[in-house]
């Protein structure tokens, strides 16, 4: 503990880099899973084919997949983001499909028979009816990334795992604890600020 | 507050109509004609998958007929433009389908507002239909659909089909799902209701007796086919075949008596 006391302004850095790693990646992929999932969501072979191929990234090794992209875009933080956007891809796409699917079936019939167009459909009855399984996707994809981020620091994108690669290279465990325990701690609080959105929409 | 001001209700007619669903071996409804009037009430009653819910979602373009033509007031549907179309019919369900994030008040300003209406326009009518349907707008006003019982909800669904002033009402069993004290008093209810307005309703029903008391006209159907249309007293009395006669049962007797009490009330 005494590396975290001593050296509180290094971690919050790090802790800071962290924390915009997870958020630019996973604001860049739920741009791109809400799309694909509403159009795995509408046509079961879309569906088939999305979910098939967001699967196979997702059982890349996260180390493999990160020397393939080093090797096609180099180091630094946005190739560590890229690897963070197809890993949350899997999470995402399946949250918004099932959110999607487990709408009621009156409400789109309702919403359809009064007049509302396809988009206003989505937009006003079936995103807020699905957000509840939504959230709880991001929330998974959220504390998944704040882990996996902790591999960026291999490819120099910073961030908490900086702490453990010194560490393992130095053989500083009150490094490693540091390291661990900051984004052990930042994965909760991701967690219960996103349960707390859970909480909030569904009353 | 005044009476709700709505225009009368408009004529429905339907021209050798059918339809056909890709995966079904059998028509859902075939050679079907059959004139709605203005203003009248009128009831699909036959039983589940008979088509009557089909046909009715025809007039709304939720179904497209394989063939045939479906005229609002003379005017083809497929020459509207199909939201503009749909924002000019009422549409109620058994589900009710109140949008759950939304206010009682919302739920029943969301065509009006797709309409853009002024937001005073819009709030007086919620409050009017509120009262109309027997809520009293200022307890049911900002309530969640989930603060709702069922028979609350679905006259809440009613209100929010008759929010923009919409000449024809469609109902596809509005009432099945709720118990038979609250359908009893629903039914009242929407009687009351065509009563003042002189919407023109199209409603579906399995229920033989739900239809003998609301309708002005019983349009009975099986296997996709109109097999009678009539008055409710004439259905009782002339059953147009074996299928019609099984249908009103043998309890016709009574029910004939017991139509005889509403017919003097109108």
């Amino acid at each position: 503990m005494t590396y975290l006391v001593l050296h509180a302004g290094r971690v919050g850095g790090l802790l800071g880099q962290h924390v915009v790693l997870v958020t630019v990646s996973l604001a860049i992929a739920l741009a791109i899973a809400l799309p694909l999932g509403v159009a795995a969501a509408r046509t079961p072979r879309a569906g088939t084919l999305i979910l098939g191929a967001a699967g196979i990234l997702y059982t890349i090794p996260s180390l493999a997949l990160l020397a393939l992209l080093v090797a096609a875009i180099g180091l630094g933080p946005s190739t560590a983001i890229v690897a963070l956007v197809v890993y949350a891809q899997m999470i995402l796409i399946r949250a918004v499909v099932a959110g999607l699917r487990g709408v009621d079936p009156a409400l789109v019939d309702a919403a359809r028979g009064m007049g509302l167009s396809a988009p206003q459909t989505l937009l006003r009855v079936e995103f807020p009816a699905a957000l509840p399984v939504l959230l709880a996707g991001v929330r998974v994809a959220a504390v998944t990334l704040v882990a996996l981020a902790t591999v960026a620091a291999w490819i120099d994108a910073g961030g908490l795992g900086v702490l453990l690669f010194e560490g393992i290279a130095t053989q500083n465990d009150d490094k490693i604890v540091a390291g661990a325990l900051a984004a052990a701690a930042l994965a909760i609080v991701a967690d219960l600020v996103l349960r707390g959105c859970e909480r909030a929409v569904q009353r | 507050m005044s009476a709700p001001t709505t225009p009368a209700g408009a004529r429905v007619e339907f021209r050798e109509l059918e339809v056909r669903y890709a995966d079904a071996p059998a028509a859902a409804v075939s050679g079907v004609n059959l004139t709605v009037d203005a203003g009248s009430f009128a009831v699909l009653l036959g039983p589940s998958g008979c088509g009557k819910s089909t046909l009715v979602r025809t007039i709304n373009r939720l179904v497209e007929p394989t063939s045939g033509t479906v005229l609002i007031d003379g005017v083809d549907v497929r020459e509207r433009e199909l939201t503009t179309l749909r924002r000019g019919i009422g549409y109620a369900i058994q589900a009710v389908g109140l949008f759950p994030h939304y206010t009682v008040a919302r739920n029943i300003a969301v065509v009006p507002e797709l309409l853009g209406w002024e937001r005073d326009r819009v709030a007086a009518r919620v409050d009017e239909l509120l009262a109309l349907v027997s809520l009293e707008p200022a307890r049911y006003r900002a309530r969640l659909p989930r603060e709702l019982s069922g028979g609350e909800a679905q006259r809440v669904g009613v209100a929010r089909a008759l929010a923009a002033e919409p000449r024809v009402l469609l109902m596809d069993e509005p009432f099945a799902a709720v118990d038979a004290i609250v359908r009893a008093s629903l039914q009242d209810e929407i009687a009351r209701v065509h009563r003042e307005l002189r919407t023109t309703i199209v409603f579906v029903t399995h229920d033989v007796d739900e239809a003998l008391r609301l309708a002005d006209r019983i349009v009975v159907m099986n296997a996709g086919r109109i097999v009678q249309e009539a008055a409710p007293a004439q259905l009782l009395s002339a059953p147009a075949d074996a299928f019609v006669r099984s249908l009103v049962g043998v309890d016709a007797q009574t029910r004939r008596l017991a139509l005889e009490r509403p017919l003097i009330e109108r």
